[in-house]
């Protein structure tokens, strides 16, 4: 599975890189997004995966035993996606407002600062 | 009171120069002048404990985990200079009440220049290597500011930037050759390097320390070939050249390599470079001097020449030279502010400052023309004056050398004459000859006692340092000497010591100075009709400056050219570049890839995310690309399901959720997409793109296979429940363990929530709305 | 925007279990999956429909207070409850905790500072999310 992660990083990446490079506003965030997505899975698939249950401790336990997965990628990641949302809805915020006060939403035409 | 009460203090003025100047109207100059006379005062009240041989240390911890303090180290070397800057600087201020008087920037420029006293002593008596470098640099940016004070010209930005961009250069070494001083020696403290019998001379790193300090002193000292900025620095307020070129700022290499001295010299290098450096900027110096016929460049190359000589004598650096050089440097602070104050009067009552025009002030002009009369001796080297005893002790350094005496003391020799007879250009020209009142543009008189008390005071301090230079200069002097050496020389001074070669020299000195006085007018009608513009230092420095300008525009424009795509194309392509070849370095990828380990469910999750990517590629529709972006969300959450992460496959739906929600609020009030890029373009960036996206899959299933150190994990999920009462252990992470992060992260929301506020309810839309 | 009386209903009538159910959520992550930041983003997800429905300006009026008033005090209760560490002595963010009672329906209960810091991130995770959504929600053409 950790290959066939790896290519799905890859793939999230080369859409949010193309998304990116496209001259619409909208595709800018499409992929802003991809391109987190592919980062959240980067970290996650940091510690190496496995299938294992979920980091909570058995209710008759004192502490994490067994084949349990890594809960420190997780929390990075839980944060982030909540993070990259915030950055999102910002996005979109803004790019709306620069449509409405430019009349554009052709990047190539979003070059003059003094619009 | 102690050293950094004095400089506080004095920073304390500089603050508030501007109120006072409200507050003192035309009299501020006099007010502030008490800073640095209290200053004064205080270091003259040293004098005894250090003639004793006693050095006054203060510390105060800075960055103590850097071994960086905030020390002072009073010798007498600090004395000498520290009562030159704070004395002379009391003058300078006065003076700049009359020079300045009703400009309206006056207080500003007291601010600067008091900011530039403080710094200055703190250079002077800084016992840290690094606070010496701050105090350094602090020199270079007030002087910047005072040498393009009268901002409003052009050419007078151009040489103040000039003057900052050079002593600017010289820091960045001086920084660099502090820190391997540092490291070499280990000690950041500079009474610690004198004290300890620590010699950089035969450490590794010497030759880089040595070049690295020399290049911070010679662009400070404006030595050649770095010499072209100090003329230039012409374009300052009279004031301004006055301190400046006396005790201070160019004096401040001089003092550093003087400072060293004990740890840097005794090598071949140090001599050869210091030598030679000093005695070309001797003779470009006095040689140009002579082709001028501005008073205050007159003025700049006879102190770039005197630089000069104080270098060389450090250079040769025996006993006799460095007594010498302490008596020259002294001799030279004196007469050179109060030559440049009077020049600056001359300049403000008449209009002109051309030596070719001015003439006859005396009776105009009679107490500048007194003290610029007693300077001009001084500096001209006529006995009593403390000039001679200067000029003198050059001599005799020269004399007792072992090897190449001829050679400096010729050199010396014709030096002095050029000097004596610019000090006589500079200084009796102006006021005797013939009168000139008509051709001036304003009727000559006499400038208020601001201007004159203070050239007055220090002329006359010349003249009594040369008839008692045993009982009054040696006390100074011999500190200085002392501290410079690393060791007591014993000495006194006297003006007579009876017929014998040196004043052989002198009597030679004089005469060919006076004869080339007397033939001025004729040189100056030679020089009108050289054209010495061409290939000059300055001219290089320009072209420099130039092309560097030129080559920062050129990149910047290619780097930064406002096109989104290219900068995208830039980033991605040098990281994706550089991951690549640190990916090579390594020794590939690993023979087994784990395809075929993979469950069905794996599989399907794994294509149904990659034909998600596809279809947003693809698609020409909004909500097509809006759904599948969804999509591929959902599958993301479904890996995290896989792989037991529950927290965050409800994160990762109800986040994708809430993103198609608000991308619909906004996509329909966006246009459709067009097909705006043509198909080579599309199929560059697609061939763009997958090769980024191969270079991260490439590294993803290379650091899989690395080896991870342990993670603290494991001691999370024994803390979870034992100490912090929490069985969901990410949750635990996120509220208890590494709560501050979080914390962060629901800052880093707030002030995005701010944004998309003030975006879209605002002024903006407020101000759309009255359209 | 969507004028069906269906929408209408099921948002008025689901509005409050989501509610609820975010709250569960987010008290009961300390032990089980959830949390400040799925129940805030839950709580936010419940006016999804009521935005979509009966619209914008009966949802500010459900809600009572603005977004903005939300985001604020999370960051003041999540930074308040670090202080408490303090005031006992601790470090800041050092966790307390109440000796353990026994409720109905929700057993035994625990209460600490990293449960009020939790409730500080629910709030102003709500907060921004309400607040985004209503924002682009109330843009005028």
């Amino acid at each position: 599975m950790n290959t066939l992660i790896a290519i799905v990083i890859g793939a999230l990446a080369a859409g949010g890189v193309y998304c990116l490079l496209r001259r619409s506003l909208m595709k800018l965030i499409i992929g802003i997004a991809l391109l987190s997505q592919s980062v959240n899975l980067i970290v996650f698939s940091a510690g190496g995966l496995k299938p294992a249950s979920p980091p909570i401790i058995e209710s008759d336990q004192q502490i994490l035993q067994g084949n349990y997965a890594d809960p420190l990628p997780q929390a990075l990641v839980l944060t982030a996606i909540v993070i990259g949302f915030g950055l999102i809805a910002f996005s979109l915020a803004l790019i709306h407002q620069t449509y409405r006060a430019t009349g554009h939403d052709d990047i190539q035409s979003l070059k003059n600062t003094d619009t | 009171m102690n050293t950094l009460t004095c400089i506080l203090f004095i920073l304390l003025l500089a603050g508030i120069a501007p109120q006072l100047q409200k507050l003192f109207g035309n009299k501020t100059g006099w007010v502030l002048a008490i800073g640095p006379i209290l200053c004064f005062a205080w270091f003259l009240k040293l004098l005894p404990t250090i003639s004793s041989g006693t050095a006054i240390e203060q510390s105060i911890d800075w960055f103590p985990q850097l071994g960086v303090a905030l020390s002072f180290y009073v010798d007498g070397l600090s004395l000498l200079m520290a009562l030159l800057i704070s004395g002379i600087g009391s003058f300078i201020l006065i003076y700049a009440n009359g020079y300045l008087q009703g400009h309206p920037l006056q207080g500003k420029f007291y601010s600067y220049l008091m900011l530039f006293t403080a710094s200055m002593l703190g250079i002077v008596t800084a016992d840290n290597l690094i606070a010496l470098f701050v105090f350094w640099e602090l020199t270079s940016i007030s002087s910047y500011l005072l040498i393009g004070f009268y901002h409003e010209s052009g050419e007078s930005r151009r040489k103040a930037l000039q003057a900052l961009l050079v002593t600017g250069f010289g820091g960045v070494a001086l920084m660099a050759g502090f820190i391997l001083l540092g490291l070499a020696s280990e000690s950041w403290s500079i009474s610690e390097l004198l004290n300890s019998d620590f010699s950089a001379s035969n450490h590794t790193l010497y030759p880089a320390i040595l070049t690295l300090i020399l290049l911070g002193a010679f662009t400070k000292s404006a030595q050649w070939p770095f010499h072209f900025w100090l003329p230039n620095a012409m374009a300052a307020p009279a004031p301004v050249s006055a301190f400046l070129h006396s005790a201070t700022m160019v004096k401040a290499g001089v003092f550093l390599l003087a400072r060293l001295n004990p740890v840097l010299s005794d090598t071949l290098a140090w001599t050869l470079a210091l030598t030679s450096f000093g005695l070309v900027t001797m003779l470009v110096g006095s040689i140009n001097g002579l082709l001028q016929t501005d008073l205050k460049k007159i003025l700049a190359y006879t102190t770039l020449s005197v630089l000069g000589i104080l270098v060389m004598l450090l250079g040769l650096g025996t006993d006799l030279a460095l007594k010498s050089c302490m008596v020259f440097l002294v001799g030279h602070a004196l007469y050179k502010a109060t030559l440049f104050m009077c020049a600056g009067s001359v300049d403000h009552e008449t209009g002109v400052r051309d030596v070719t025009i001015v003439s006859g002030l005396r009776f105009a002009m009679p107490f500048t023309a007194l003290a610029a009369g007693l300077a001009a001796f001084s500096k001209a080297g006529f006995p009593p004056f403390f000039g001679f005893l200067g000029k003198e002790y050059v001599y005799k350094t020269g004399m007792y050398l072992e090897d190449y005496s001829h050679i400096i003391l010729g050199i010396a020799i014709v030096t002095n004459i050029l000097l004596m007879a610019l000090a006589l250009k500079a200084g009796i020209h102006p006021f005797w000859g013939k009168e000139n009142a008509k051709a001036l543009p304003k009727n000559p008189h006499e400038a208020p006692l601001s201007m004159y008390i203070g050239p007055i005071i220090l002329a006359l301090t010349g003249l009594l340092f040369g008839l008692f230079p045993g009982s009054i200069v040696t006390p100074l002097i011999s500190p200085a000497v002392h501290a410079v050496a690393g060791h007591p020389v014993e000495f006194t001074l006297a003006i007579w010591h009876g017929f014998n070669l040196p004043l052989l020299f002198s009597a030679l000195t004089l005469i060919g100075g006076l004869v080339l006085y007397a033939l001025r007018h004729r040189i100056w009608k030679i020089t009108s009709t050289l054209s010495l513009n061409k290939w000059t230092f300055d001219n290089l420095y320009m072209g420099l400056f130039n092309g560097f300008v030129s080559v920062s525009k050129w990149q910047t424009q290619i780097l930064q050219s406002g096109s989104l795509r290219r900068y995208l194309l830039i980033i991605f392509s040098t990281s994706g570049f550089l991951l690549a070849y640190k990916l090579s370095l390594f020794d590939g990828l690993p023979r087994q890839l784990d395809l075929f380990e993979a469950r069905l469910l794996d599989w399907a999750t794994v294509l149904f995310i990659l034909g998600g990517i596809c279809m947003i590629v693809k698609t020409h529709s909004r909500m097509t690309a809006l759904l599948s972006l969804g999509l591929v969300g959902f599958g993301i959450a479904m890996v995290f399901i896989l792989y037991g992460a529950p927290d965050l496959a409800i994160t990762q739906i109800l986040v994708e959720t809430l993103i198609v929600v608000l991308f619909m609020l906004v996509i329909y009030r966006l246009p459709a997409f067009r097909d705006l890029s043509s198909n080579k373009t599309k199929f560059f960036d697609g061939i763009f793109a997958g090769t980024v996206g191969a270079i991260i899959t490439l590294l993803v299933i290379k650091a899989q296979n690395l080896e991870i150190a342990p993670t603290v994990s494991g001691q999370f999920g024994e803390w979870s429940y034992t100490l912090a009462k929490g069985k969901n252990v990410v949750n635990v992470i996120l509220v208890d363990f590494r709560a501050l992060d979080t914390l962060g992260e629901i800052t880093v929301l707030a002030i995005a929530g701010v944004g998309v506020f003030t975006l879209i309810r605002g002024q903006f839309t407020k101000k759309r709305k009255t359209k | 925007m969507m004028n069906s009386i269906i929408l209408n209903t099921t948002a008025r009538l689901l509005l409050p279990w989501l509610l609820l159910l975010s709250l569960v959520i987010l008290y009961r992550g300390h032990n089980l999956p959830g949390g400040g930041f799925i129940g805030g983003l839950a709580a936010a997800s419940g006016f999804i429909l009521y935005v979509l429905g009966p619209g914008i300006d009966k949802a500010r009026q459900v809600l009572k207070i603005h977004p903005e008033t939300l985001i604020g005090l999370g960051l003041l209760i999540s930074m308040g409850s670090g202080l408490l560490g303090i005031i006992a002595g601790k470090s800041y963010m050092a966790g307390l905790w109440m000796t353990g009672f026994t409720l109905p329906l929700l057993g035994k209960v625990h209460l600490g500072t990293p449960l009020l810091f939790d409730i500080g991130v629910y709030l102003a995770v709500a907060g921004f999310t309400l607040l985004t959504l209503f924002a682009l929600a109330e843009i005028k053409e």
